[in-house]
Parts: structure tokens; C-alpha cells; sequence
């Protein structure tokens, strides 16, 4: 079962006392910089090892420490680890957000607060469970200064107790994430079985939220998106990395650096890799250029700034074609909009990246897994077509949890593409660089270096003819370009396939791409239970758009278009790529709040213009 | 010039004849300085004995840019954008440190809207010939003031230029380049040493050559025209280069002449001429420079030279075989790799 699909199971609303047994999703609401991040990921790892289907998603503040954040933690037995809208059970220790937190919580949840905030007075409508943190960590931790970092144990420990956790796996959790510090896993240990046996003593369950031990996450991994996408730029054999700090695509070279560091020395100590921290975005796209000219495997990886400062670059990749990888890691834009916010925002600019008729190759990642085979695909691509290729991936999926099958060690051997070594020239006396002599539009290349008075040639952004000699005739620049054109219509063959569900006989389709998947997959299953609507699914994985998008559209009624975005980007590069017919099947539904989608979002608006 | 049929043509240390190091028809005016950089570099990778394969030559936009097809069309050659020609050398040389990356740009190229590239090479000491042609104006554009007219300078139009100019020599010596010098594309004798000892050296190279625009600033009142070099062209030493392969026939007097061995093993002869100067001392070049530069002067020659400071690459550590080319399984792990980190997620 490939990590995208999920398990499908009859969901039944009648038992209510069911409902929420491994169906909940839990909100810690801390300051970000207290340390709570282990806390939060030794309860998801716990949900986890029991066997029960998991997702964590931080929502925290563009800033180093003292600001609100909050962690959020879905349970599903079905398997749905998109968001989920409603927070089912809130863990309130910031003083701060708590009573906002506490006012948008829907009926009948749940919230455990720190004692001294007082919350249990502002809603009649929720259970409240009120814990004196401070005190039961005095009694585990004698050295007051460490307490402010043991203290988020606590919670561990008494949701441990509230929701049925076993203490074995919370233990296997706490020493994983400890690893090697084995006086500090003792310590939030002593902790976490504090909280533990509080709760045991003075809290009695009122709430519906608990866990019951499953078998859905046997041999699963729990990782985030950039640390796939570089694992898997790493076996797509990358050579030459260029980057400039930007959240949320840094961790991705961060996590790229400690990998190769331990995977891609050899023996004598000489790295089979640079990786090189550029002065700038401009400087990080050039060096890729620049390396992928001379024939590496260069990548860089950025966000939405750094996208706009390539697009001159992005422009000469694509006009000179040189193989380039870029990994845009989506955040909130315009300008530096909300760093730390996920969107789907740049999909129409990045599209077209750069002045003149440009087109580029964008791959979209919807989950872990596919960040790992779209690292090597990106990189075949790239070499294939000689020009830049895009992964958007976004900080939704990039640097949250997500659960998955592990990844399979690449099958596909590295394609370099069109190059001519000495030995070809010798048989072939020469070659021109633009010629297209195998009718797809692709030319050869030669990389410099190469032994033979005939390799060379000139590469210039300026007009250029077959030979890549300077030209400004009308008719050597319109060629060039029609080539161009006629090169990137051959990618719709051979970029990544749409993935489609459903039995293909329904009035309604849906598409969608990148991490709006996983609302998808929720929300069809809504539509059928919750309204008889049954609806067919093409999940886009690139652009160039491949062929089977315009068989889905025509056999629909209506097409609903789904992404994270205001102007809804991607239907409007729909809308230029389809036959005029077809436009008119089309509707967009698109959410730009900064918060990865949830599926009930996409029912309500997709009925309401259902027109019910 | 017509030799007599029977001469065999005459070839260098590798066997090729100076034809094998020319480019295309130059495009540039008749006159430009521009031209006369492109002979030299000629006659230095010919004299040298440069395998033109193995060289890279790369550019920004400009006139002084659009040069690299004017030399060597056996060498693989980059045309990049404005002002980027630093990161796209970067990385070519980071994807093949085997190539010999010559960098060619503009004064406007480098010094306005690529300083920000052209400082972060410096820094990094690449190894790399970087070469300013260096007119004081757009030449493309038709003329504008660049960066590195010095102030006072005039137009054709009889606009002044009010503000100081960017010294990239000192520039380039403060951020760490190991080479730093100026020339006049018009002193074939220095320019040629110059550049011969730029090929034997391992680093970054920088050499700003005065490079007169014939078309808009070669007039009375510019201080970058063939005239002005002419009367205020002070050079420090004089150069002469003694390559690797070739044996070292005359002596020197160490009381006048300072001579710097290459990594390469080559030597780089300076006889000073009127200062005691020392091209190792990196503050002493500097205090030179601004010295000159008060008393009107355009000081020519080798300002610095640190032939041993380890280059970018070496920081790095690469493998002796270019990245670009290591084989499928150099570059993909194994699959217990995966295994391995697959383990460690669960
Ligand atoms: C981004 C961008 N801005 C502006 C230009 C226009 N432009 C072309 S060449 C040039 C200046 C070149 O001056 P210099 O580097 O000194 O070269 P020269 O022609 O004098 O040799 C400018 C501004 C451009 N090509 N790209
Ligand atoms: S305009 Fe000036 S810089 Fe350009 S080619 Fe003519 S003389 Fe040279
Ligand atoms: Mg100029």
C-alpha cells in the first residue's frame, strides 16, 4: 500500500461512545523555545507505537523563543492525517493564548490546563482538568533550574493516564528521543510517571478521547518531508548543493549536510559532495547553473523570496538549458507574508519563472515518501530535459510529522541524459549544441572539461542559433523557441503520472496536488457518508500537465479544484493549458489561511456550490 | 604576416600552434582595450602551454563579457546575466576542480551590480582568474558612469563624476584573494607576465586591467583613456615570469628584486622599481593603493601574493576526481544505508 492511500473502513457516527476512541485530535499550546517539542514528540511516537495511524503539526511563530506556538496531534483510526478542524482536546500551558484557545474549542472538548490559569470558569460546555504542574514537579525535580524543562513531561505522563496510553511505549519514546542522555531521560522519566500517577490519583475521566492498541503502524517510520526529500536527493546522487537559510526549506539542507557528512565520505576522507552556504539566493541558483553546466548534480533549496530572486536565473536555466534542481519548501507570501505558515502560493509564478516565454518543469509532492522519489525524479528530469526543474513541496509537509511506509531503495539507475563524451566526438567529428537531432526537441550537450578539440561550444542567454553561435535573425530565435516549446510538451509524457481514485464513472471529479491531498482523502469519504456524494479523484503530481488530466476533465460533469492559495493558481494554469470546452467544468475551491487544509473546509464548500 | 611554406608552424610545450588558441572575430570597436586583453590571454595559455580544452571561461554581460568569444573557442565558455558571472564559475569549479576557470567581466559587471557576488568569491579564495576589463563605464550601454570612475572623471556629455571610486584591488586583497593586481591593456610586456603567472597560481586571481572604451571614454578629462594611462601608468615592478618548465637561466639580486615561487613551481620575478615593496604584506599593499590613489597616480603591478593559502576547495575536501563525473555508484549509497536510516525513523 503506497503511503498516500489510506485505510478505508466504514465509519460509523451512531456509537458515540466510539467515536472518539482512536479519533481525536489534540492541541499542546505552548511558547515555543520551553522545550516542549520533545514532550510533543514522545506523545505522538507513543499514539504511534501503539499501533494507531498519526500526524503532528507544529504551528509555530517566525521568532526564536517566547512566542505562542501550538502542536497538534491527530489520532485516526481510518488513517486521515490530514488536519483535522475541530481540536477534540486541548493541552493549555501558555498563560497567554489559553483563554482565546479555550473560547474557540467546539462543545464537549476537553482541556487540561496548568492550575494556576483558572480556566475551568470560562465554558460550562467542557471538561476540564486542572493539574498543578508546578508542584508535582518540584517533587520529581530537585534542581529548580531544570524544572522549566521538565515540566512539559508532566502532561505526557497525565495524558498517558486520560487517554490509555501504554506507559512501556511512552517509556520506549521518552529513551528514542533521549537517546544518548540517559541522566536527562531519567529525569523526564521521573516526570512523566509523576504525571502519570497524579492523574491516577485525582482526575477522573470525563472525556470521550482515548486509544485503543491498533496494528495499523507496524513497520511504519514517522519523518518530515525535507528530511525525505534529502535522504532521497542523497541517493539521487547529488553533488553539488547551494543554498541560503530560509524557513521552512533550511532543515532540508541542514538534514542533507548531517547525512551526507556520515554517507558520503569515503574511506580517505574526501566528500563525494560540496555543499556550499551562497551569499544570497541569486548566488545559490547561479552556482547551481554554474555546477550543472559542468555536469553535476546540483540542487538548491529555498521558499518563496528566494523564489523570486532566481526567476533571472530560472530564465537563463531554461534558455541556455542547464539541468538544475530547485526544492521550494511553500510558504505564505507575498513578500515575507508568514514565514512559518504553509500555503500553496507559488505555483502560477514559479510556472513561468522569469521574463520572456518561459516554462518550467514543477513536481508536487504530496507526501514523505514522494519527497524521497521526487528528489530522484526531479534530478533524471533535470538531466533528461537539461533544464531546472521545480519540486514544490511546502512547510505543511516539509517540516511536519507524517507517517509512512519506509522508502524503497531506488530501482531507477541515475539518468545523466544527453551528454557526448571523447569517444562519441570521435566518432562523430562534432555536434551541435541545439540541433535537435532525435526529434524530441533535446539536444546534445558536451561538458566542459572534455578531452577533444570539437566539445567545446559557447553558452550564452543571448540569441543563439543551432550551433549556439550569437544570432539575432528572426527566424534562429523563433526555431529556437518553438523547439523549446515542442522540448517541454514532451515532458507531459514523462513526468510523474496523476494518481486517480474512485471508479471513474462519477458526475463529480476532484483535483488536487501537494498536501491538500490528505484533505481530499478525508473529505471524499465525507461527501459519501455524510451526503450520498460519490466523486472521482485525479491527484496532479506535475506540471507540464500530463495527458490523462484532460481525459479526467472531459469525462466529468464538473471538476473541483483544490489547492491552498487565494487566486486558485493552479486552476488558472489549468485553465490556460485546456481546450476552451473544458474550462468551463471547471471550479475552484481554494483556502489561503496558512493552515494545511481540512477536509471538512472542502465538503462544506463543495456542496454548498453543489448547490445544497 | 606570410612565413616561408616549408617552416613547420611554430608550436608550443604541448604541440599546438597559436592558432588553436584563437576565438571568433571579434564584434567589439576597433581600439577597444577589450581587444588587447584577448591577444594576451592568447599568448598566455599559448606560452604556458594550456591544454584549451581544459579550460572554462566565463562571463557577466557587457562588452568586456561578450570578449571570451573573441579567445579560445576550443575552451567551453559561460555568457551568464549581469553581475552573476562569480557564483556561476563557482559553481563549475565546484563541480569540476580540474577545469582552469577564467573569469572575464566588466567594471560595471563586477563593481556595481555584481559587487555583492564579487565579494563573496574574494572571500572564498576560489581557485580562479577573475579579470576586471575595466573602463570606468557601461560600455554597452553607451557610456554611463560605472562604479570605478574616479571622481572628477568626465563624460562625453561633460557630466562629472562626483562620487569615489570602488578600488577593487583593495577590495579584493582585504576579502582574502590570493592575487591581486592591476594592469593596462596597453602594456603588453606586464599584462602578458601578469596573466602567465595568473595560470601557475592556485586561488583566486584578480587583476583589474585599465581597458580603455574607445567610443565613450577615451577623451580628454576621462582618467581611464588610453592617454591618461599613459602619462599616470606608475607601475610598482617589473615582471617577469619564469614558468615551471623552464629553466631558471638568470640570476636575480635579492637587494632588488623580490622573487615569489608558485605553487606550481614556477617563479614570479618583481625588480622593484622607485618603492621597497613587499607583495606579501597585505597591509603595506593596501596603505599603497590608498597612498597612490590620494597622490593621482594608477599604480600598476602585483599588490599581493600569498601563492600557499589554501583555496575553497581544498576547505572542502572534495575527491581528486571532479564531482560532476564519479560514477552511479560513488554518489548513490548502498542499500543498507537505507536500511540503516530507515531503522532510525521507526
Ligand atoms: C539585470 C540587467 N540589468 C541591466 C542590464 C544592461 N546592461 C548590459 S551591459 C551593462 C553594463 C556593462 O558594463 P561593464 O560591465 O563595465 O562592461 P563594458 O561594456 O563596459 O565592457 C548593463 C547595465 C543587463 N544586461 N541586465
Ligand atoms: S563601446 Fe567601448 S567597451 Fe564597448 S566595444 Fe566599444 S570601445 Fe569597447
Ligand atoms: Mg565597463
Amino acid at each position: 500500500m503506497a503511503s498516500t492511500d489510506v485505510i478505508v473502513q466504514e465509519v460509523s457516527r451512531r456509537d458515540d461512545s466510539q467515536r472518539f476512541v482512536n479519533d481525536f485530535s489534540l492541541q499542546v499550546a505552548t511558547v515555543n523555545g520551553s522545550g516542549s517539542q520533545s514532550a510533543n514528540t514522545i506523545l505522538l511516537r507513543s499514539i504511534f507505537q501503539m499501533g494507531i495511524p498519526v500526524s503532528g503539526k507544529n504551528l509555530f511563530p517566525s521568532n526564536i523563543a517566547g512566542l505562542p506556538t501550538w502542536y497538534t496531534i491527530r489520532a485516526n483510526k481510518h488513517g486521515y492525517i490530514g488536519r483535522k478542524k475541530e481540536i477534540d482536546f486541548l493541552i493549555a500551558m501558555n498563560q497567554e493564548t489559553a483563554r482565546e484557545d479555550v473560547l474557540s474549542l467546539s462543545p464537549g472538548a476537553a482541556v487540561l490546563y496548568d492550575e494556576p490559569m483558572n480556566l475551568a470558569s470560562l465554558r460550562p460546555d467542557l471538561t476540564f482538568y486542572s493539574v498543578p504542574f508546578d508542584k508535582i514537579v518540584a517533587t520529581v525535580c530537585p534542581e529548580a533550574k531544570l524544572r522549566k524543562l521538565v515540566k512539559n513531561m508532566i502532561y505526557v505522563g497525565v495524558m498517558a493516564h486520560l487517554l490509555g496510553l501504554d506507559m512501556v511505549q511512552v517509556e520506549n519514546a521518552l529513551r528514542k528521543q533521549f537517546a544518548k542522555k540517559v541522566k536527562a531521560a531519567d529525569l523526564n522519566w521521573g516526570a512523566a510517571q509523576a504525571g502519570f500517577d497524579y492523574a491516577a490519583s485525582s482526575l477522573s475521566k470525563k472525556d470521550p478521547c482515548r486509544v485503543e492498541r491498533m496494528d495499523k503502524t507496524a513497520g511504519k517510520i514517522i519523518v518530515d518531508g525535507n528530511t525525505a526529500a534529502a535522504l532521497g536527493s542523497m541517493f539521487a546522487g547529488v553533488t553539488v548543493v547551494t543554498w541560503y537559510p530560509i524557513t521552512p526549506s533550511s532543515s532540508l539542507v541542514e538534514t542533507l549536510i548531517d547525512y551526507m557528512k556520515k554517507y558520503r565520505i569515503r574511506p580517505d576522507g574526501k566528500a563525494t559532495f560540496a555543499i556550499v552556504q551562497a551569499e544570497d539566493e541569486l548566488a545559490a541558483i547561479g552556482m547551481v547553473i554554474g555546477a550543472g553546466w559542468a555536469g553535476a548534480r546540483a540542487m538548491t533549496a529555498t521558499a518563496g523570496p528566494g523564489i523570486s530572486l532566481m526567476a533571472e536565473f530560472a530564465g537563463l536555466g531554461y534558455y541556455v538549458e542547464i539541468p538544475a534542481v530547485i526544492w521550494d519548501i511553500q510558504r505564505v507570501g507575498p513578500s515575507t507574508g508568514l514565514p512559518t505558515r504553509t500555503s500553496q502560493g507559488d505555483v502560477l509564478f514559479t510556472a513561468v519563472l522569469s521574463h520572456g516565454d518561459t516554462k518550467h518543469i514543477m513536481l508536487f509532492p504530496a507526501s514523505v515518501e514522494e519527497c524521497f522519489s521526487m528528489a530522484q525524479d526531479a534530478f533524471n528530469l533535470a538531466e533528461w530535459f537539461q533544464t531546472p526543474v521545480f519540486v514544490m513541496s511546502d512547510l505543511d509537509l516539509g517540516m511536519n510529522n507524517w507517517m509512512s511506509d519506509p522508502f524503497p531503495y531506488p530501482t531507477q539507475p541515475i539518468d545523466r541524459g544527453k551528454v557526448l563524451s571523447k569517444e562519441d566526438l570521435d566518432r562523430l567529428g562534432g555536434f551541435a549544441r541545439y540541433k535537435d537531432v532525435d526529434g524530441d526537441g533535446i539536444g546534445w550537450r558536451t561538458l566542459p572539461g572534455t578531452d577533444h578539440p570539437a566539445a567545446a561550444y559557447f553558452t550564452r542567454g543571448s540569441g543563439h542559433n543551432e550551433k549556439a553561435q550569437y544570432t539575432e535573425r528572426p527566424d534562429d530565435y523563433e526555431n529556437n523557441m518553438l523547439r523549446l516549446a515542442r522540448k517541454f510538451e514532451g515532458a507531459r509524457a514523462r513526468v510523474p503520472k496523476s494518481v486517480q481514485m474512485g471508479s471513474g464513472r462519477e458526475r463529480v471529479g476532484i483535483i488536487a496536488y501537494g498536501t491538500s491531498h490528505w484533505a481530499i482523502l478525508e473529505s471524499r469519504d465525507q461527501l459519501r457518508n455524510e451526503h450520498g456524494l460519490e466523486s472521482d479523484y485525479l491527484r496532479l503530481r506535475a506540471y507540464p500537465f500530463p495527458h490523462e488530466v484532460q481525459d479526467f476533465i472531459e469525462n466529468h460533469e464538473r471538476v473541483y479544484v483544490v489547492e491552498q492559495n487565494r487566486d486558485a493558481q493552479l486552476f488558472d494554469l489549468l485553465r490556460l493549458d485546456l481546450p476552451v470546452e473544458q474550462v468551463g467544468k471547471l471550479r475552484s475551491i481554494a483556502h489561503c489561511h496558512g493552515l494545511p487544509l481540512d477536509a471538512r473546509s472542502v465538503t462544506d464548500e463543495l456542496m454548498s456550490l453543489e448547490g445544497n | 604576416m606570410a612565413t616561408t611554406s616549408s617552416a613547420e608552424p611554430k608550436t608550443n610545450r604541448i604541440g599546438l600552434t597559436v592558432i588553436d588558441y584563437k576565438g571568433g572575430r571579434t564584434t567589439l570597436c576597433a581600439g577597444c582595450g577589450h581587444n588587447a586583453i584577448s591577444e594576451r590571454i592568447i599568448d598566455a595559455m599559448y606560452e604556458m602551454g594550456v591544454q584549451p580544452e581544459r579550460v572554462a571561461k566565463l562571463s557577466g554581460i557587457g562588452c568586456s563579457s561578450k570578449s571570451p568569444a573573441y579567445f579560445m573557442s576550443r575552451s567551453h565558455s559561460f555568457n551568464a546575466v549581469h553581475g552573476r558571472m562569480p557564483s556561476v564559475a563557482t559553481g563549475a569549479v565546484l563541480a569540476n576542480h580540474n577545469l582552469i576557470a577564467l573569469g572575464v567581466s566588466g567594471d560595471g559587471d563586477t563593481a556595481s551590480i555584481g559587487i555583492g557576488q564579487f565579494v563573496h568569491l574574494m572571500r572564498r579564495n576560489l581557485p580562479l582568474i577573475y579579470i576586471i576589463e575595466d573602463n570606468g563605464v557601461y560600455g554597452l550601454t553607451k557610456g554611463q558612469f560605472s562604479a570605478t570612475a574616479d571622481i572628477g572623471s568626465k563624460l562625453k556629455t561633460g557630466v562629472i563624476n562626483d562620487l569615489p571610486p570602488i578600488d577593487t584591488c583593495a577590495l579584493a586583497i582585504q576579502l582574502g584573494a590570493s592575487f591581486v593586481g592591476r594592469s593596462f591593456s596597453g602594456d603588453k610586456r606586464q599584462l602578458l607576465a601578469m596573466l602567465k603567472a595568473a595560470i601557475a597560481h592556485r586561488g583566486t586571481v584578480m587583476l583589474d586591467v585599465i581597458s580603455p572604451c574607445v567610443t565613450f571614454n577615451d577623451h580628454e578629462g576621462s582618467t581611464k583613456s588610453y592617454k591618461y594611462m599613459k602619462d599616470h601608468d606608475e607601475p610598482l615592478q617589473e615582471i617577469s615570469f619564469i614558468p615551471s618548465f623552464e629553466e631558471i637561466d638568470v640570476d636575480y639580486d635579492p637587494g632588488t628584486t623580490v622573487d615569489v615561487t608558485m605553487h606550481d613551481g614556477s617563479h614570479l620575478r618583481l625588480r622593484k622599481l622607485d618603492v621597497d615593496y613587499d607583495p606579501t604584506n597585505k597591509l603595506r599593499a593596501i596603505a599603497t593603493l590608498t597612498e597612490a590613489h590620494h597622490e593621482g597616480e594608477t599604480l600598476t603591478g602585483v599588490f599581493y601574493i600569498d601563492p600557499n593559502k589554501p583555496t575553497f576547495m581544498d576547505l572542502l575536501h572534495v575527491t581528486d576526481e571532479p564531482l560532476a563525473t564519479l560514477p552511479a555508484d560513488a554518489v548513490r549509497p548502498p542499500k543498507a544505508v537505507l536500511d540503516e536510516v530507515m531503522e532510525s525513523l521507526r
